[in-house]
Parts: C-alpha cells; sequence; structure tokens
C-alpha cells in the first residue's frame, strides 16, 4: 500500500512538476508567541526554505551550503540542535507538539539519515560532521570519533541503520553559532521577523535552542513536499521585565504583560521582502483556555463558549493590542479544552509603523501545562571511585493505585551495545511497556570507572566526563493541534507543523560523572622519582655486574701496604672518612684515629667558617 | 665487631653505613626522638600563609548582588519562625510546612524528605562500611520520622550538572533563634539566587531536622540522594507520613536531585552570644578519619570573612595550652633565637611572635587531636564520605545580634558571605583539586602542609627498626657465643649459614603474633558488652577490661605461653631482646600502617609508642645491677608504661586540656563508644596495635632473666 502511495506521489509531483508556480522556491517566517504557566514566555521562530527543483543548481534563495551539504553526503534528513539552559518539562509542558519537538538537550545534539550504501554510512558521518562544524564555527567535528556517537535503531524513524546519533553536552552556545545560523536566512538579521533577534535579549532568557532541521525527498525522506525542505527554529523562554507595583491580587499573582518590543528590545519593522509570508501567532494552550472560561463565566455570569472565539482578543481577562487577523480554534475531542491561536500579518507593517503586539493581563490566572505521561529524571548513584551506576527513574503524573505486574510484562524489547573501550559507547536501547496502573519505575546500570589513556583526558580533566542526555519517547502517545484552517492552499509551515502527528518525546539530565583524575602538574616529580629509581636500580646493577672482588682486595691490600702520604688530599680525606667510619666501633679507639679526628674537625670547621663568613658578607 | 671480620674484606660503603648506625642505635634513638619532638614544637613556626591555589575561584572579585531587600524578607521570615517556635507545638509539622511555604514562595522547588535516623551501632564486620539502608525495615510511627526540606534554586542557563549545597539544622519541633537566623541566612542567599541569571552550578538549600541529630538527618539525606532505595516498605510509610505535610501543587512528591555536588555548606548560628566587637565564625572541616576539604575551600571562606564581611575568623584551640607556662617559655626561645638569625642575615624570615606562637601551637594541637580522634566535628563530616568538600560555618554573634536593629545587619553579613562563597564555587569549572588535602591549620590562614609534618613523624619513627636491628644483632651475638663466625655481617648480606639458632625470632614472633591476636579479640569485645542491657558506662568498662584480661589468659592457655619461654632453656637470659625486637617491629609496621590511614593518630600514636617501646628492659636486670643509671631507669620505664596505659593516657590528656575537675571513669567507655559509633580507625589501631605493644612492654618488663 505504502509503494503504492509512493508511486502515486511521484506521479502527481510529476504532473504538478510543470507548472511553474509550484516549481518555484519559498521561504516563509513565522514567530509563535506563548504564555507560560510560570510567567515566562515562549517565542518560537520558525524560517522555513523550501526548494521543490533540486535538478538546477542555481537557486535564488535556497542557501548554496546545505543544498552542496544534501548533494555531497546525501543527507535523507538532519536535524542540529545548539541549546543552553534546560527544558522545564513540570512547568513549560510535555505533551504538546511544541516541547516534543522543540525541548532540546544542553550543548549540541546532531543525527541524521544517510542515502548510501551501509558501508559508506560512518565515511559520510564524519565528512558531515567536519562540514557542519564549519558552517556553525562549532566543535561538532569531535562527533566523528566513535566514541562519540552511535546508531541506535529504534529512534523516532525507521532508519534501516543508517541513522547516526551524537550529542556535546559540553558545548557552549553563543552568538558564534547564531551568527552562521542566520546567514542561512535570505534577510539574515536585518529585516523580517529575525530583525528581533537582539542579542542581549535572546541570551538573557532561560532557554535557548537554534535548531536546524532539513529533510530532502530526493533521497527518500517522506513527507508531503517535494524537493529539500529546511527548517530552522529559535526557540526562547524569556522573563519579561518585571514591573514594580501591585503584582499580588489577594492570594495569586498576576502574570506579567508583555510586548514584542519588551521582550525583545525591538520591533518589527516589516517583513523580509523575500518571504511568502510573514506571520505572528498568539498560542494559548488549552489549559490556559479553560481557566479563562471558567473565571469569566464566574464574573459575567453568562455561558461564554463562544465568545472566547468571536471576540477573544479583547475580554475582560486579557487584552491584545492589535485586533489578529484571524483566530483560530483547536478542533477536540469532548473532554479537552481546544487551544486558540491569534494569527497576525506582519505584512503591513513598515519601518514608520513597526508592528508592536502587546498582552496585557488583566486577572490573575493561574493553570498548568500538561505533562508527559511519565516524568522521566536520570541521576547518578553509588559513591567513590570505583565503580557507580546510572539510574533512570520514571514517574507516572497521574496517580493510580493499583498493584504492579511481574518485570517480566513491563520489558519489550532490548538492545544492548556494550561499549567497548576506545571504541564505541554504550548504548542502551529499551522498548518498555508500562501498565498505566504503574506509578514509578526504575532502571539502573552499574559501571566501572577506569583509568584513560593519558592523551584520552580533556582538557579539564577535573571536571569529570559528562554523559549526555537520554531520550524518552512515548510511540503510542501522540500529540498534535489541530487547527480549523478554512482554506487550506496557502497552509503556514508553523501551523502545519503542529498539525502533525508526534510521538511525545522528553530528554533526561545531562549527568557529570567523577572519575579519579592523576595530578597532571606532576610530571616533573614523577620524572624525578623515575630518574632516581632508575639510577639507583642500573647503579647497582652495574655495580654488581663489574664488581671483581679479588681485584678489590688485592687493591685494598696495597692500599694498607703504603698508607704513606702520596695521596692527593682529597682522596686521603675520604680514606680517612672511611677508615674512621670503619674503624670507630665501640670497643677500640687508637690514639692515631683521634688524632685524624681532630684534624678533620678542624678542617670541617674553618670550611664551615669561611662559607658562613661569605654567606654573611656577600650572601 | 671490627675484630671477628679479617681487615681486607671490608663490606659495601651503604652497608658499613649501616652497621655504623646500628652500633650506635642508643645515640640515633636519643637524637632522633628529640629531633622528632623538636620539630613538632617547631611546626608553628614552619607554617605557611595560605593562598589560592585554584584561580578560577576569584574570591570577592564580584559586586554582592544581596541587597536590603532580601534581608528584610528573611527577617520576616525569621520572625515568623520564632514566633512559631514560641507556641506549643501541636502536631510538630508546623515548621517544616512554613520553611517549605517560604522556599517555594522564593521560586524554588520544593520537597520534603521524611527519613528514620539510624541509630548508630556498632558492627564488627561492618567497621569501614556503612550499615545497609536495607536493615531498617520496620514499621515506624510517623513522629518518629524526621523531616528535611530541600529546596532547589534551579540554574537557569547551566546543564544542571553539579549543584552546590547549603545545610542549615533546625529542629523541627521546638527551634531555636539560632536556628531560625541560620535559616534566615540561608534564605536571604535563597532568594537571592532564584532570581539571578550568573548561576552555573544550582543550589541546594537543605533544612535537615536536627530533631534526632544533624549528622543523622544529613547522613540520612545524602544516602538517599546517592544510593537510593526503589520502592520499599520504608518509602511507603515515609509517603504515607508525608500527607500530613502536603501544602500544595508547589511542593513535589518525588525525591529532587541536583545533579554532582561540588562543596557544601553547613551553616549554624549559636544562641549564645559573645562580648566582642565582632560577629565570630568559627570553621570546622575536620571528617572522619581526619579527613580535610580542600585547603582552598578554607581559604575562600576565611579570606571572604575577614576581608569582606569583618568576622572574625577562628578554628578550634585547645584552651588549656594558651596560658602553658612552657609554651611560652618555649615560645621566647624561638623568637630570640629569630632574633639572633635575622641579625646575621635580614633574609632569614626565622621565629615569630610569643603570642603567635602559643596561639599556634594550641591550635595546631586542636588540629592534630580532632583529626587524631577520627570523629567528624561537625554535620559536614557527612559529605565527606562521598568526597564533597564540606565545612561547617559556626556563627557567634556578638552580645547584641539579637536586638531588631542589629539582627538585619548581622542577617546581612552571613548572607553575603555565603553568597560570596557559593559565588567562588560556582566559578569553579573542575571540582576541587589544586589545593592541599593533607594539611594541618595552625590559625585560619596559615597550615602546615604534608611535606613538612611528615619530618617530625619521619624523626620519631626512625630509631625503630635501627634498634630493632640492633637488639637482633646483639641476641646474635650473645648466642654465638665462642664460636667465631662471621655471624653479622653474613646474616645481613646473605646468610650462607643457616642454622637453628638464626630462626629463633620465630618464637619471639610467635609470641607478639599471639598478643596482637588477642588485640583482635579486645576489639571485638565491646560488641559484646553493648548487648548486654541496663549496663552503666562504668561497668560496661570494667567489664571490658575484665574480658579481655580472661582472655588474655585464655589465649595464653590455648595458643602457646608466651609468658614461658623455656623452651630453649640455655639462652634464656637473651630471649627478651629477641621479643623486643619483633615487638619494635611490630609497632613500626602498626604506625607506618596508621600513617597512611590517618597521620595525626600515627603522630600522637608514635610519641606514645616510641619511648615506651625504646625504653622496655628487664627490671630485674635493672635491679641486679644497682646503680643508680639502672634505677632511674627502671624508674622511667614503670612511669612510661603507666602513662601508656590507654585509659590513663585518657585521662591524662583530659585533665591536662580541661581539668581534673569533674572525670570519670565511665567517660573513657563513652570515648571509645564515640570512635567506634564514628568508623574512626582510631579504635582499631588502639586495640590492635597500641595495646599489644603495650602489653609486650609488660611482658618484656618482667621478664625473668
Amino acid at each position: 500500500m505504502a509503494l503504492i502511495l509512493r508511486i502515486l506521489l511521484i506521479l502527481l509531483t510529476l504532473c504538478l512538476a510543470t507548472t511553474h508556480e509550484l516549481n518555484k522556491e519559498e521561504f516563509h517566517e513565522e514567530l509563535l508567541l506563548k504564555p507560560l504557566s510560570d510567567r515566562k514566555i515562549l517565542s518560537h521562530f520558525h524560517f522555513r526554505h523550501t526548494l521543490p527543483d533540486v535538478t538546477h543548481s542555481h537557486h535564488s534563495l535556497f542557501p548554496k551550503a546545505v543544498f552542496q551539504l544534501v548533494q555531497k553526503f546525501r543527507v535523507r534528513e538532519l536535524e542540529l540542535s545548539f541549546t543552553q539552559g534546560r527544558w522545564n518539562y513540570e512547568r513549560w509542558g510535555g505533551y504538546d507538539p511544541l516541547s516534543s519537538s522543540n525541548a532540546k538537550p544542553p550543548g549540541v545534539e546532531l543525527w541524521a539519515i544517510f542515502d548510501v550504501p551501509q558501508h559508506e554510512v560512518d565515511a559520510s558521518w564524519k565528512n558531515l560532521t567536519h562540514t557542519l562544524s564549519g558552517l556553525f564555527c562549532a566543535s561538532i567535528n569531535f562527533l566523528e570519533s566513535s566514541t562519540e556517537y552511535s546508531a541506535p535503531e529504534w529512534g523516532s524513524q525507521q532508519s534501516s541503520g543508517k541513522l547516526r546519533y551524537g550529542a556535546l553536552p559540553r558545548e557552549a552556545v553563543c552568538t558564534e553559532n547564531l551568527t552562521p545560523w542566520l546567514k542561512l536566512l535570505p534577510c539574515r538579521d536585518k529585516a523580517g521577523l529575525a530583525a528581533l533577534m537582539d542579542r542581549p535579549s535572546i541570551y538573557r532568557g532561560y532557554y535557548h535552542s537554534q535548531r536546524l532541521h532539513l529533510t530532502s525527498s530526493e533521497f527518500g525522506a517522506v513527507g508531503s513536499t517535494t524537493g529539500i525542505v529546511l527548517d530552522q527554529t529559535l526557540t526562547l523562554v524569556l522573563q519579561p521585565d518585571k514591573e514594580t507595583g501591585s503584582m499580588y491580587s489577594g492570594s495569586s499573582i498576576y502574570q506579567p504583560n508583555w510586548s514584542m518590543s519588551s521582550l525583545f528590545g525591538r520591533e518589527v519593522g516589516g517583513k523580509c521582502v523575500l518571504a511568502e509570508s510573514s506571520t505572528v501567532f498568539v498560542l494559548l494552550e488549552g489549559g490556559l483556555v479553560s481557566t479563562l472560561k471558567n473565571t469569566w463565566r464566574e464574573k459575567e455570569g453568562h455561558e461564554a463558549d463562544n465568545i472566547v472565539v468571536e471576540n477573544s482578543w479583547s475580554n475582560p481577562n486579557f487584552e491584545l493590542s492589535i485586533p489578529p487577523n484571524k483566530v483560530i480554534e483547536e478542533v477536540t475531542t469532548l473532554h479537552k479544552n481546544p487551544s486558540i491561536l491569534y494569527e497576525y500579518s506582519v505584512e503591513d507593517s513598515e519601518a514608520s509603523k513597526p508592528f508592536d503586539l502587546e498582552f496585557r493581563w488583566k486577572n490573575p490566572v493561574a493553570w498548568s501545562s500538561p505533562k508527559a505521561p511519565l516524568s522521566a529524571s536520570r541521576f547518578l548513584t553509588g559513591s567513590g571511585n570505583e565503580r557507580g551506576a546510572i539510574a533512570i527513574s520514571l514517574e507516572s503524573s497521574g496517580r493510580k493505585d493499583e498493584k504492579p505486574q511481574s518485570l517480566g510484562d513491563f520489558v519489550e524489547k532490548m538492545r544492548v551495545s556494550p561499549s567497548e573501550d576506545k571504541v564505541s559507547p554504550g548504548v542502551m536501547e529499551m522498548i518498555l511497556r508500562l501498565p498505566c496502573a504503574v506509578n514509578s519505575a526504575a532502571l539502573t546500570i552499574d559501571f566501572d570507572k577506569g583509568f584513560l589513556h593519558i592523551d584520552e583526558y580533556p582538557p579539564d580533566a577535573n571536571q569529570g566526563f559528562d554523559i549526555p542526555s537520554a531520550i524518552v519517547s512515548f510511540p503510542d502517545f501522540q500529540t498534535k493541534i489541530d487547527f480549523l484552517v478554512g482554506n487550506s492552499s496557502k497552509k503556514s509551515p508553523m501551523i502545519s507543523k503542529l498539525q502533525e502527528s508526534r510521538n511525545i518525546q522528553s530528554y533526561t539530565e545531562v549527568l557529570l560523572v567523577p572519575l579519579t583524575t592523576p595530578d597532571f602538574s606532576m610530571p616533573y616529580n614523577v620524572i624525578t622519582i623515575t630518574c632516581t629509581v632508575f639510577a639507583l636500580y642500573f647503579g647497582s646493577l652495574l655495580n654488581a655486574l663489574r664488581r671483581r672482588v679479588a681485584e678489590e682486595e688485592r687493591h685494598q691490600r696495597e692500599i694498607a701496604a703504603k698508607k704513606t702520604v702520596r695521596f692527593p688530599l682529597l682522596f686521603k680525606l675520604l680514606a680517612m672518612l672511611r677508615g674512621q667510619t670503619w674503624e670507630q666501633p665501640p670497643s677500640q679507639s687508637s690514639t692515631s684515629t683521634s688524632l685524624i679526628n681532630t684534624k678533620i674537625v678542624i678542617k670541617v670547621i674553618i670550611v664551615a667558617g669561611i662559607a658562613a663568613g661569605w654567606q654573611y658578607y656577600y650572601g | 665487631m671490627a675484630e671477628t671480620i679479617a681487615p681486607e674484606v671490608k663490606p659495601r660503603p651503604i652497608i658499613r653505613i649501616g652497621l655504623f648506625i646500628i652500633s650506635h642505635s642508643t645515640l640515633v634513638s636519643i637524637v632522633c626522638c628529640i629531633a622528632g619532638v623538636l620539630a613538632l614544637l617547631l611546626l608553628p613556626v614552619l607554617a605557611k600563609s595560605t593562598y589560592f591555589s585554584e584561580n578560577a575561584l576569584m574570591p570577592g572579585s564580584a559586586m554582592s548582588m544581596l541587597s536590603g531587600k532580601n534581608v528584610v524578607e528573611a527577617d520576616r521570615f525569621v520572625k515568623e519562625l520564632s514566633s512559631l517556635g514560641l507556641k506549643a507545638p501541636s502536631t510538630g509539622l508546623e515548621i517544616p510546612k512554613l520553611i517549605a511555604k517560604g522556599m517555594a514562595d522564593l521560586g524554588g522547588e520544593v520537597s520534603y524528605h521524611n527519613f528514620h535516623p539510624q541509630s548508630k551501632k556498632f558492627h564488627p564486620l561492618h567497621f569501614f562500611s556503612s550499615p545497609d539502608p536495607d536493615m531498617v525495615k520496620a514499621n515506624y510511627s510517623c513522629s518518629s520520622y524526621g523531616v528535611n526540606i530541600i529546596g532547589i534554586a534551579r540554574a537557569p542557563r547551566s546543564d544542571g550538572k553539579e549543584a552546590i549545597v547549603l545545610v542549615t539544622p533546625y529542629n523541627s519541633s521546638d527551634i531555636s533563634l539560632g536556628e531560625a537566623m541560620s535559616l534566615g541566612i540561608a534564605y536571604s542567599v535563597f532568594s537571592l539566587f532564584t532570581q539571578v541569571s550568573w548561576l552555573a552550578k544550582d543550589i541546594i538549600w537543605v533544612a535537615a531536622d536536627s530533631r534526632h541529630g544533624e549528622y543523622a538527618s544529613i547522613v540520612s539525606w545524602l544516602r538517599d540522594y546517592h544510593s537510593p532505595s526503589f520502592g520499599g516498605l520504608e518509602k511507603l510509610n515515609a509517603k504515607a507520613c508525608r500527607e500530613g505535610l502536603v501544602t500544595g501543587s508547589e511542593v513535589s512528591d518525588s525525591f529532587l536531585r541536583g545533579g554532582t555536588i561540588a562543596a557544601a555548606l553547613v551553616i549554624k548560628v549559636a544562641d549564645k552570644s559573645e562580648v566582642f566587637d565582632k560577629d565570630a565564625l568559627s570553621i570546622y572541616a575536620e571528617a572522619s578519619n581526619g579527613q580535610m576539604p580542600n585547603l582552598d575551600l578554607i581559604n575562600v571562606i576565611n579570606y571572604l570573612a575577614v576581608h569582606g564581611q569583618g568576622f572574625r575568623v577562628k578554628v578550634e584551640k585547645l584552651p588549656s595550652l594558651l596560658d602553658s607556662k612552657w609554651l611560652k617559655v618555649l615560645g621566647t626561645a624561638i623568637e630570640s633565637l629569630g632574633k639572633i638569625a635575622r641579625n646575621l642575615n635580614p633574609q632569614w624570615k626565622f621565629g615569630i611572635p610569643v603570642a603567635d606562637y602559643v596561639e599556634g601551637t594550641a591550635t595546631l594541637a586542636s588540629s592534630l587531636y580532632n583529626q587524631a580522634l577520627g570523629v567528624p566535628t561537625g554535620p559536614h563530616g557527612a559529605f565527606r564520605d562521598y568526597q564533597i568538600d564540606a565545612v561547617t560555618l559556626d556563627i557567634l554573634p556578638k552580645i547584641s545580634s539579637y536586638h531588631k536593629a542589629r539582627r538585619n545587619e548581622f542577617l546581612l553579613h552571613g548572607a553575603r558571605l555565603v553568597e560570596g562563597v557559593a559565588r567562588s564555587v560556582n566559578n569553579l569549572l573542575e571540582k576541587f583539586h589544586q589545593s592541599f588535602f593533607l594539611y594541618l591549620l595552625t590559625s585560619p590562614n596559615k597550615f602546615v602542609s604534608v611535606g613538612v609534618y611528615m619530618i617530625a613523624f619521619l624523626l620519631l619513627i626512625a630509631p625503630l627498626p635501627v634498634v630493632a636491628a640492633s637488639l637482633y644483632s646483639d641476641a646474635h651475638k650473645c648466642n654465638s657465643g665462642i664460636k667465631n663466625e662471621d655471624v653479622t655481617s653474613a646474616d645481613f648480606v646473605d646468610g650462607p649459614t643457616i642454622n637453628s639458632k638464626s630462626w629463633r625470632w620465630l618464637y619471639a614472633a610467635k609470641t607478639v603474633f599471639v598478643i596482637h591476636l588477642w588485640g583482635f579479640i579486645v576489639t571485638v569485645l565491646p560488641f559484646f558488652v553493648c548487648q548486654i542491657p541496663n549496663c552503666s558506662s562504668t561497668t560496661s568498662l570494667l567489664i571490658w577490661i575484665a574480658s579481655s584480661g580472661f582472655s588474655l589468659i585464655l589465649v595464653h592457655l590455648l595458643l602457646g605461653s608466651p609468658f614461658v619461654t623455656a623452651s630453649i632453656p640455655q639462652s634464656a637470659g637473651k630471649e627478651w631482646l629477641l621479643l623486643k625486637s619483633v615487638t619494635i617491629t611490630a609497632a613500626f609496621i602498626g604506625l607506618c600502617l596508621m600513617s597512611v590511614i590517618n597521620f595525626a593518630t600515627a603522630e600522637i600514636g608514635a610519641l606514645l609508642t616510641v619511648p615506651m617501646c625504646l625504653m622496655a628492659r628487664p627490671l630485674k636486670r635493672d635491679f641486679n645491677v644497682r646503680s643508680t643509671k639502672a634505677y632511674a631507669r627502671g624508674a622511667l620505664n614503670l612511669v612510661l608504661l603507666h602513662i601508656g596505659f590507654p585509659m590513663a593516657a585518657f585521662f591524662l590528656i583530659k585533665g591536662a586540656f580541661e581539668g581534673f575537675d569533674n572525670i570519670s571513669v565511665g567517660d573513657f567507655w563513652y570515648w571509645v563508644e564515640s570512635l567506634w559509633v564514628w568508623n574512626s580507625a582510631t579504635y582499631i589501631y588502639i586495640c590492635m596495635a597500641y595495646i599489644p605493644c603495650w602489653v609486650l612492654c609488660i611482658h618484656i618488663l618482667l621478664h625473668p632473666c
């Protein structure tokens, strides 16, 4: 069936390819703003390039670097993200399409599927990491080492062994990564929505994730569009400036008022002229909408279901400074509250009349975001430098009390590729089937800590070693927001992305494993000790080998025979010292030795006196 | 010795030096011992000023962001707490609830941690390991649970791999003003940390319930943090008990974590105050078995407290040493020596003022004693078991600090200190590793590193092998008698003539071994003594001593009598030489092993053991000689032996430091109990190395020659 569908699809594209209109490169820019329950604002920029015709090598909009990269490495799908901060699954939601697709682990994450023969995948991956590293000014090239990436099999897509996944949790993200990312946009950040990206404002936030995702149907990507699709998103969680004054109203707290200029410190002075569409959305999630309805119902005392939708941009709860071009409501099943999307087109605004949307709250509201069915947290257990364990605990967000079944029912499938020293990382993939009644589950994996080879320690070895985040996805839980869109001819990429059905996915924490680290400031001491040991060893060995006892005895006898004054002074002194140490035993003390002793003592005192004088006058 | 060897056959020089030293063992041992004690007394002079090894710490380089607003809020919090403390507690849960609410209002993530404190008991087989967490599974009532409150301020832009822990002990049933103040300091710091964006490490604030002891609560929290037991009855119990506590959605249900812990600070405020012009800050750092946190942590605290917030920083010292006459005399001597040295060469910076010397010695003695004891000096000791650097800050407010106006100032200073330290640790990219871990403090900003204080110990134990060898050779010389063979040199090089006589030391070794075996029995005995119910400390002690004595006789009967060495009658006169030689060797090995585990114990042990072992000599021989020298030697032996008895030594030290007024026999039992309860290796050393050595010395003294 799938085959037939695909053939149909190809036929369709063939038919349509003739018409010029659909063969055009397109660029869309969109921004979604969403109030979060902990008084922060999520802003999500989405830029989409589509290149339906990949046969020509000349493009007017599509970035050439990306096109060449796709062609050269035959990339079917690729996702690269640079993230700073942690996504708060508890407060910012973990069940909606936005968090499932945009919440990323800290640092750099890269995965790619290649359309090359199996034995060339690794080589392609290595070249790709180097290319991306150059393209984005980041140390993505560290992912080329075979200990840094893995080939998961049951990831999000059917990849048949051509998927490679790697993460660099320690990679710092900054403007130097953003600038090349902006260069891919036709207007950069000079015009359009990207002009909002004031660096201090966007890096001041609580979460910052810059993402690049591309699919190319040429190499077998399954999707509705043909050609290469490049999605660039920037997800930010910002804290609006706090207003002094009446923040408290009784027990509950006002949500902060915000405007685009207060969030970003800039305004939109018009759309990017090259963009097909330039749209700003404001999304109110289901939980918030239902709370609003309730409060309104209490205050006004009438049924407000329709009014919310009809004229909702200025209601007793909140007010938007500009009336939206369109209000879209989610199509929902019975027991779920619909989200509401306000759509604004930036096309009318210009430099003299900049677009600045303002959101004002009139009543305090509190709501909570939907959470993932299980909240996962990962941590290290154990102490000491010998061994430890990684534990993942899954806790259900809803509470039901029933007896758990035996473990055999839980683990459905498991694949472990144990780590091989200096060759490959340890990867464990598990498919768990937990009954709904399960309250909490925990997995622990024990490991041994070992010493690394000296050149394998990173520059900050004493910090410990990072373990990248684990991915938890729930294949049975799909999420999407179905919006009632009237004419689907000109569909916005953002809405189509939200409407796409996705698995719920979340990431766990990055871990830091402290390892015993040799003291790298010690080489000098080590060299000294080693040399001493070697000198002692070889010295005594050589001494033992080359000594001829009989010869020595004869020599000593000779010395004893001619105990005269013919020796030089130093040698004599040495001999005397030897004689003294030897003939000292308490039983006897001859006058001659005592005489020698006094002589030596006098000499030593004279030398010491000279030395002290020297030290005193010249030291 | 010289005559026995033909003059032309000279051994190698290194052996000749060895032989020379051995033949002068008496002189060597006297010189070394005196030098060792002198080196120990010179340590305060040799102490170096502390310095920051880790550049990343950058203490005090940032302006403090803590403002009066944070302090005012904290002051309100303290007032609420103390007003709750004054009221009669109904359920004992109001205070934890209030603290949790405070943490949640500041924007932290909050969770309760219910724990059941495990009473510490002596487990002979689990000496160096902590008891199983699964062992305690009884059904406890909720009132016996302690409630720790955990608040976490997440670092907004970091990856959350590391965390800094602030601990404030509080009593959940009856909170004192000092505890409220320490909670207030943590509150104001926490209110800042939840707002700032520069944090790189999460801040975990643990309000530890000290109803069952400060240490126990932190130990159980750390255990659950590092080795949680999943599921199990205890967890369910704890969960059931938490029902009464849940205040709302802001309190998380699960155990909150925050990555690898980089450092921990325990903040305590004393209830009493002091008549001084400055607030005083005492730093306690010793953890179990004399482990110390990295010196850089103490440096940071000291630097910020002195230069930033104007605290009077002090480290614990032995007060009795401060006005001891002999120390002052010694100090004066060293000072004048320093002056002479400076006259000779102005660059020789030797010698310190008398007052500094006395203070330094008192601090050094306390530092040495605390490390030797092996018992942590505060709740920070629990962290060291997980290789976390931690210290306890005990703040002693000046007299007027509890007045209202002064309170804000006090809170501000305390909070700014904690903020500064946390900020410094936050700057760290790597864990603490640059500075020293093995050191003794002579003042908050002076330290003696391992390379220096090792000299004193090495000098003290150096005579032991020399004397052992000399005794051994003496014994052989006597035995070989008329037979004129080159025993001495041959034995040291590689004896070609192994006759039955050269193996006679094995008999002595057997004796020593049997006594050490008995030492093991003495070690284990308290475990059984503890099982006897309703036993006062004095009776326990007497039972222990009696059973030890009884077991000594038993061992002696069963495993061959060490006191009867009549198996080789012809050499009975010299048998004690061999026995002493082996005893000294055993003591030497014991001291060396102990110096690896706990250096301070080995140092103090060496001070006691070395003279005792070296002096030991059969009394009968001394009295037979009938000269004053011999009598003096015998008397000295007896004195050393009496001082050497662990109990006598304990009471002498205690009396010297605290006065003889209130000493009871039972104190020793308590002291020993504290040692084994804290898993101190000192206990093992005393029972398995020191007491056998002491018994063997008695044996030598009473030897029938």
